[in-house]
Order: C-alpha cells, then structure tokens, then sequence
C-alpha cells in the first residue's frame, strides 16, 4: 500500500451524514475512537472498506469516509470473505453486534475465523436486539426480562469469546466502550494482527439495556471486577490491586496477595500465546458480586500466527500457473478431444 | 468366416444401457458417447441416476441408466425409445422395458437374473423374464458377463470383487463390436484413468477386448451395424455436457472483459460439477470458494463483485431459495452478479437428480420488494457456454444481477459441440469509475448512482483514489446513494430500478423463428431444455405437411422486443414446460395472450412424440 502523502486526522475520516445514533449511545464512543486510529494505521482512505449488516452497530460504515457496505442482517462477514478473497491489499473492517454476529450470522463467524481472513471483526455487544426495540440477545443473560422475555430469558446466552476460541481464532480481544485507551490500544492490536482478528467490544445500550456492563466500567466496582490483561504480567485486580489469580491445575483461584505477599510470584503470568491458558481465561464469565468471583478480563487473550485463505488461495493459482502455465482460452474450450468434419 | 455377420447401416440408434448405480454404467455410456463423436456421429446423451450414491444394489431404486443417441442425420434429443437395452440386472430390465422399441434388442447379464436378483426386482423366480418368454417380441442376447469376465480376470491376480468392477468394460467391448467400432479411444482413456495401477489398466482393456471378441466369435449375433459420419456443418467439434459449458463459459466471459472470476457455492446436485470442473481452472486466475453455506456462498460472490471481480455464484432451486435475499441486496447496489440455477424437480429437495422448469418464476418474481433481475435461459449443453456469457455481459454491461437458468437435462447431457475460437468472442468492458485528484474531488462530489443512458451506474470500486463512498441494502437516496427514507424518492428508485432492467431489451437480440412451414398457423413457443424434442418434433410435422412452427425463447426478462408481436402472427400458440405453466404466466401477463399450455411435470423431459401428438391434436381442433 502506498504511503498517505497529506497527514490526514480523525475528521478526515467523519462523513457528512449525521450520525443517528440514540444519544448517550456507546457507539458514539467507538465511532470516535477507530476514527482517531484510522490516521495512524498510514494505509490510504481508498484502501479501507468497511462492512457491516444489520442492527444499531450495523450503521457505522455510513460514517466513516472510507469504502463502505450496508449489507443484509448476519451476512457481513461472508461478503467480507467474497471481498478479501479477491482483494487482499485491501484493509476490512467488519462492524457487527451480538444479534448480527452470533444470532443470524453465527454460521459464518466461526467459518470466517477457521479461515482466518486477514481483517478485523469489531463485535458490539449490548446483549441486546436495539433496532428491534429491546428483545433479548444470544449474549443477554438467563433470565433478562426484556420485550420477548417478560417472565425471563430462559436461553443459556453466548460467551463469544470461548466461541471463537471453539473455532480456532487466531487473535481474540475484548475492550469496552467507556476506556477509550483501551480500545484504541486493542483496535490497534487487531489492525496489526495477520489473520481474523476478533475484537468483542462491551457497549452500553442505553435505551434498552442501560447499565448492562456497569459493573466493569463504572469508576466504583471497575477495579475489583475487571482483570486488564497485558502480556508478561501477572494476573492483578482489585480496589488496590490487592488480588491476583493463581492457577491450581487447570482451575483459576482468586488470592489476596496483600496479606500474602509471598504468593506474588505464583500467580498467573500472562501469555497470549497460550491457547490453553485463553481458553481458561475465556471462561472468566462469572457474574460478578459473589465472594471469590473472577474478574472479567480485558485486552488480547489469545494472538497466533496462521497463514491465512486470502494467502492460500493465491498461492494455488500461482502454483497452478506454474505447473500448467498461465490458461489458454483456445486450449479450455477445445477440451481433451476434438474431430474435424470436412 | 463363413457365417459372418452381415453389415447393416442405420440412420440413428440409441441405446441404453443400465444397471446398478454401482455398476459403472455412466462410465461405459459416455466412453460409447465419445467414440462415437469422434467418429462423426451426431449424438445426445441423458443420464438418469438414483439420488442415492450406492442405493442398495439390484433393486429398482438402484437402477442408473445411460441413453445415448447417435447418428448420421441431425440428433436434437437423446431418444424418445430405444433400439438396444443393455441391463446387467433383472432390476434394470423391469424399470427400463418400456423405453425400449418392439423388435428392439435386449442385452443382458444372465448373472442378473440369479434368484437373489430376481427377489431384490420384486419379480418372483418363476416369472424369470429371461425364462417365461415374456420376452418374444424383442431380440434377446443372453451374456453371462460376470463369468466371462471373471474368467477373463482369472490370472490377473485380482479379487473377485475388483475383478467384477471390470464388468462393464465387458459389455463396452461387445457394444463396439456390434456396432463397428474401434476401441482406441476407450484404451486410451483407460490408460489415463488408471495410470497409477498398470494392473488395472491390463485388466480393464483385456475385459473390453473379450468382450469384443465375444461378439466375433460367438456367432450370437447374426448382423452388426454401421452408423456413418452426420452430415454436420464443417468444423472442429468436440463433445460437451452442459454444467462443463457453463463453467468455460464463465471462464471465457471473464477472459472477454478482464474480470477476474470469482465463483462462490456450495455443494448441490445438479449444479456441483460446475465447481468441479471450475476448480480445476485456477491457472485461469479463477477463485472458487466453497462456503459453509448457500447464503454465504453468494454474499461471498457479492463481495467479490463489490471489490471488482465477476461475482458468480450457483446452485438448484432449493440452494436458490437461500439465496434471495442476498439477490435483493446485489439489486440495491447494483453490482454485477450471475446467478446460475440449474433447475431440478422441486418444491423442497423435491427430485434431485430429475429434471424440471419449475424455477421460472421464482427467478422472476422470488424476492421480497419490486425486485426486477435479468433472467436468461440455455436450450441445450453447449448452449449453456453461449447464455452463461450473456448472463455475464448483461450483468456487467447493465451492473444488475442477473439469472441463469440451466436444468438436471441439459446440464447433464451432452452433445457435438462446434466451439468457438477464442479470437471470435466477443468482448465487453466493465465501467470501472476512475480515480479523481484531491482537486477534482473537491470540486465535484462523487455520486455513486449516477447513471448513463442506459441508467446504469459506475462500477466504484475499493482502492480508487477519491470515490470512497457508502452502499448498502437500506432504500438510497437517488445519485447519492445516501439512506434515504423519502416516500417520493422510494417510488422513483423502484421505477428507475426497474426502467434499468426494462432497458436491457435494447441490448439483446430479437425473437427469430427456430424453423417454419410455409404458412403456419400454429407456433410452438418454449424455453430451456425442451428444444431438443420440439426442434425434432416440429421439423418431422412440417416434413409431413402441419402448418406449424417453432420459436424457443432464451431471453426470459426482459423478453425480445418482437416477442408479443411475433405471437400474435399464429392463429395457436403452444407452450410445452416441464412444469405446471410457468411461462405461459409470464407471457399471458405481458401480452394477453391466449395460448396453450403444455405440460409435463415427471422429472422427465418430453419425447418428440409427445408434442407432435400436441400439435395435430390443437391443428386438428
């Protein structure tokens, strides 16, 4: 990709439409932020597409001045593949949210992380159906009371990170809407990875789920509650980072080390390339509140190095070429065996 | 030798031959079909096989058949009848017998009709067919191809399982005895199949060759035929089924306008050969993608066409359904995009490996919204390379979605095909928007649904400088492509949208006449696969003085502009479908027009009888 020759800035990548979302909207956050990033990453406008399908998030390619794709409800991520298959310069972004991703489109997400296309995957979780107005999720909760659910969800809900995990995802994330360092620092993570890179994101819904994710992004209960993971260090939370986790066996304990500093070198260190250890830390999914929960983390749980079907693919038709040179129309449509009528 | 056969020359023949599907009865019908091609012959083929792959042998849900019609005057259809049935088992002769002509001849594999044969027919062993002179009126030539290939085999060193394999080389070799034939196509072939097992090689051409020889020595036989070149216009020729034309075609279609072909499916009878055979084709540049599913497989066609490639996705009716809402997508972008139906009995997985024309309509009128697609139809095998062309010009040259619509007949059966030369196709060009200066697109705004006189957009593709812009499935705002919701704006997309389709029958050639009496009345109007039977049965009623005439229509939306006029000389319109009367809806629709419907709704196609029976039952009225 050629170098940007003007430094462009976050505005050069806003469009003219006004932005729709209801206000107070964590999508606004995230808008915000993989604006601010776009700059940074130096690949030119033209070569950025990004793809979505249906529901609140899906919106967000009409205000990014980039290619762009409103598609239909699941769908983005095999239109993506179609995309990326065929033009593997180009930098994909995918916005979809819980419904989209995991509901309608669940066939194709883990398909398209099997194949692990090089391109990045922003899932917008609310744990909420928004643009329908307020039915329950695959990620919302046993028993949410919701539009649908008046006497309680009774579907188990998702945990969309052990799912991709499940379908050998070779970069999975999660941030949050209210920590835009954060996001940007993973945003940038997912950009620079080579393969699917799998970014589930934790966003307010305001209208229809207000305070789903209070817990982890409230000034208050964050620090006891939340687990921010970076590599090479040990597992650290708390009001004082006063806890850490150990891992006896395969089985993850929450220890306090300020009464007892000597367990400070047994804890849990962070290696994102253990995919057993992200595969434990996936199932950091307690709901938080009761005494020896586990936090839930954030950052980059699992990163791998996986030639991706873009690749492949190319690599097939150079080989092909090789082996029977590049295709004669003339020989194809005169097949194997001919004859002659005088 | 003194009792030699005596030579006698026919016309056409066709024969039959079926047996288990497992019994490698596709395999020796279309190694017949291609030596007698290359001998000149004039040929079509059909095959029809069980939906399972090894449906339990010797029973009649097993029985896979072969039909090949070969000959030295013009051959449209595989054969109404036919003259020799070759079954390998009592199944094959009970669900075949009354395909076959009286006085025909029946070649059969006594070890076929063993008691254990003869149960799993459902035929009770006294009434052993071979046996009861149920059998009077035809020729009867009783083999034990088993035995005598066993017997053949005995040295080879093969078990008797992979020796049996080598059956229906036995009957191969007999076939081209009787009818005069060399094998060296067939050893060849033979030679290449099996190249990594010299035994098999040896064991297969020797089974063929004392199968020959059976026929010279055996003095079972007391004439042999001979079926000379067709007279067919000059040219070189090869033989093709239809999804193999479909996928050159494609491929040519790609090479006449630059595009790169990317082709993405999922794995459906009839349609999968044609991923078959495109995925061989990668040095072509061509990118098959086999999705996860039916949906994915044409969003994934979808974001290749977005990115600038020719998006081609296929399947059958069933695979079709999926796909529609993805259809309606591609007609709000408009973007090119060829849809391939091979059409095979339905509703639901209805009948797989039968034929039908039952998808007009969805193809037509299947989505949600006004949703007008271009939709184009094969009439024969190699006729599919022509239309799966036009499909792809029509979607590039008008950036719409367009149908292609083959079925289980033609995709499957073959033909002598003249084939062009690359330097004689025409060529088309995609209107890929061009990258703007910063000052240009200052200046002026791009609008990505601006269209031409044709109404037809510019095809903006990622990557060019200055055209960044967003599209989508929502309802646009008209030459900016913004989201609009404006109830005048909807009303003006949808007339523009379909003024855009409409204007596609500028760009395609009118209706001709296929063949005419002098002063017809009566004019017999179809579509797709039925051309052969018509095309025959409609030459022999003007040879016999019916003021009839043909016209088969390929162009089924837009229709050609002469169409209804066209309709409107005959005093009769007949329409003959392999369905419950699809096109007469279109055409009645369109053009008041009083016609008469005809239809056939087996899994089958119709015989020449058939629609000359039509014919002079609507003249005689």
């Amino acid at each position: 990709m050629d170098l940007v020759e003007k430094k462009l800035s976050a505005k050069d990548f806003a469009t003219d439409q006004d932005v729709r979302w209801c206000p107070g909207c964590g999508d606004y956050s995230i808008l915000k932020q993989v604006q601010s990033i776009m700059p940074e990453l130096g690949i030119p406008r033209e070569d950025i597409v990004f793809i979505s399908g249906i529901g609140c998030s899906s919106r967000f390619p009409y205000y990014m001045e980039t290619f762009g794709m409103h598609s239909i409800h699941g769908r983005a991520t095999a239109i993506a593949s179609g995309l990326k298959a065929t033009r593997p310069e180009l930098s994909v972004w995918l916005v979809t949210g819980d419904g989209d991703a995991l509901s309608i489109g669940g066939n194709h997400l883990i398909h398209l992380i099997r194949r692990n296309f090089n391109l990045n995957v922003l899932m917008f979780n609310n744990e909420i159906y928004g643009l329908t107005k307020g039915q329950y999720s695959p990620t919302s909760p046993e028993g949410a009371i919701t539009k649908s659910t008046p006497m309680g969800a009774i579907d188990h809900p998702f945990n969309p990170l052990a799912l991709v995990m499940g379908a050998d995802s070779t970069f999975a994330a999660r941030t949050m809407d209210r920590d835009p360092k954060h996001q940007r620092e993973i945003l940038m993570r997912a950009n620079n990875h080579h393969g699917t890179s799998f970014v589930e994101i934790y966003q307010n819904c305001n209208v229809f789920n207000d305070g789903a994710f209070e817990v982890f992004t409230e000034k208050s209960s964050k620090k006891s509650n939340t687990l921010f993971l970076e590599q090479g260090k040990p597992l650290i939370f708390g009001e004082n980072d006063q806890l850490g986790i150990k891992l006896e066996g395969f089985r993850p304990v929450v220890v306090n080390i300020a009464e007892n500093p000597e367990l400070i070198n047994e804890l849990w260190v962070h290696d994102e390339r253990d995919r057993v250890k992200a595969s434990i830390l996936t199932r950091f999914f307690d709901q938080p509140g009761f005494d020896g929960a586990l936090p839930r983390p954030f950052g980059v749980f699992y990163v791998e190095d996986r030639y991706c079907y873009e690749e492949a693919m190319s690599h097939q038709i150079e080989t092909a070429v090789q082996q029977k040179g590049k295709g004669d129309l003339n020989k194809l449509l005169a097949g194997n065996e001919t004859w002659t009528i005088e | 030798m003194n009792n030699s056969p005596v030579l006698e020359e026919k016309q056409s023949v066709t024969i039959l031959f079926a047996g288990d599907s497992g019994d490698g009865i596709q395999l020796t019908g279309s190694q017949f079909t291609n030596t007698a091609a290359l001998l000149g012959n004039d040929i079509s083929t059909f095959p029809n096989f069980p939906a399972e792959i090894r449906a339990p042998q010797g029973t009649l849900a097993g029985v896979s058949g072969f039909q090949l019609h070969f000959g030295s005057i013009e051959i449209n259809t595989p054969g109404d009848n036919c003259d020799v049935l070759v079954v390998m088992n009592a199944a094959a002769l009970k669900a075949n017998l009354k395909q076959l002509k009286p006085g025909g001849t029946i070649i059969a594999n006594t070890d076929g009709f063993d008691s254990k044969n003869l149960k799993l027919a459902k035929i009770d062993e006294a009434n052993n067919p071979l046996k009861n002179n149920s059998l009077s009126q035809y020729k009867v030539i009783e083999v034990d191809v088993t035995k005598m290939t066993r017997e053949c085999l005995k040295d080879s060193g093969l078990g008797t399982k992979e020796m049996d394999r080598s059956k229906n080389m036995y009957v191969l070799g007999l076939i081209y005895w009787i009818y005069n034939r060399d094998m060296e196509v067939s050893r060849n072939f033979i030679k290449e199949k099996f190249k990594k097992r010299p035994d098999l090689i040896e064991a297969n051409i020797k089974t063929m060759e004392a199968g020959y020889n059976f026929g010279e020595t055996s003095e079972t036989f007391n004439a042999r035929y001979e079926v000379k070149r067709a007279k067919q216009e000059p040219g070189v020729y090869r033989n093709i089924m239809g999804n193999q034309a479909t996928a050159i075609g494609l491929v040519a279609a790609a090479n006449q306008s630059g595009l790169n072909l990317f082709y993405g499916t999922y794995p459906i009878t009839p349609a999968s050969d044609i991923l078959h055979e495109l995925s061989k084709h990668k040095n072509f540049g061509v990118k098959t993608f086999q999705a996860e599913d039916e949906i994915a497989a044409i969003c994934s066609a979808i974001g290749a066409s977005f990115g600038g490639s020719l998006g081609v996705t296929a399947s059958s009716g069933p695979g079709i359904a999926l796909k529609t809402e993805a259809i309606g997508l591609a007609t709000m972008l408009e973007i090119p995009l060829v849809i391939v139906n091979v059409q095979r009995g339905g509703p639901s997985t209805g009948l797989p490996t039968k034929t039908e024309q039952a998808d007009l309509l969805q193809a037509v009128y299947g989505r949600n919204g006004e949703c007008p697609v271009p939709v184009v139809s094969a009439c024969s095998p190699s006729d599919c390379f022509d239309m799966v062309f036009e499909a792809c010009r029509i979607a590039v040259e008008h950036m719409t979605p367009v149908f292609f619509l083959s079925d289980g007949y033609i995709a499957n059966g073959s033909e002598p095909w003249k084939f062009p030369n690359a330097e004689n196709l025409p060529s088309f060009k995609p209107n890929f928007a061009k990258a703007r200066t910063d000052e240009e697109a200052a200046a002026v705004k791009f609008l990505p649904y601006k269209r031409d006189e044709k109404l037809v957009r510019e095809w903006a593709i990622p990557g060019t400088k200055n055209l960044e812009h967003r599209i989508g499935g929502i309802e646009k705002e008209n030459e900016t492509g913004n989201i609009s919701y404006d109830p005048d704006n909807h009303e003006l997309m949808v007339k523009i949208r379909q003024a855009k389709v409409d204007t596609i029958a500028d760009f395609i050639p009118l209706q001709e006449l296929d063949n005419s009496a002098n002063e017809a009345n009566t004019l017999v109007l179809a579509w797709g696969s039925t051309y052969g039977s018509i095309r025959t049965a409609v030459r022999e009623l003007i040879a016999e003085g019916y003021p009839v005439a043909h016209a088969h229509v390929r162009y089924m939306n837009p229709f050609p502009k002469n169409l209804g006029e066209l309709m409107a000389k005959y005093k009769n319109v007949i329409i003959p479908e392999i369905n419950n009367g699809q096109l007469i809806r279109l055409l009645r629709d369109k053009y008041l027009v009083e016609a008469i419907p005809f239809n056939k709704i087996k899994g089958m196609p119709f015989s020449v009888e058939e629609i000359k029976n039509k014919v002079i039952e609507v003249i005689g009225n």
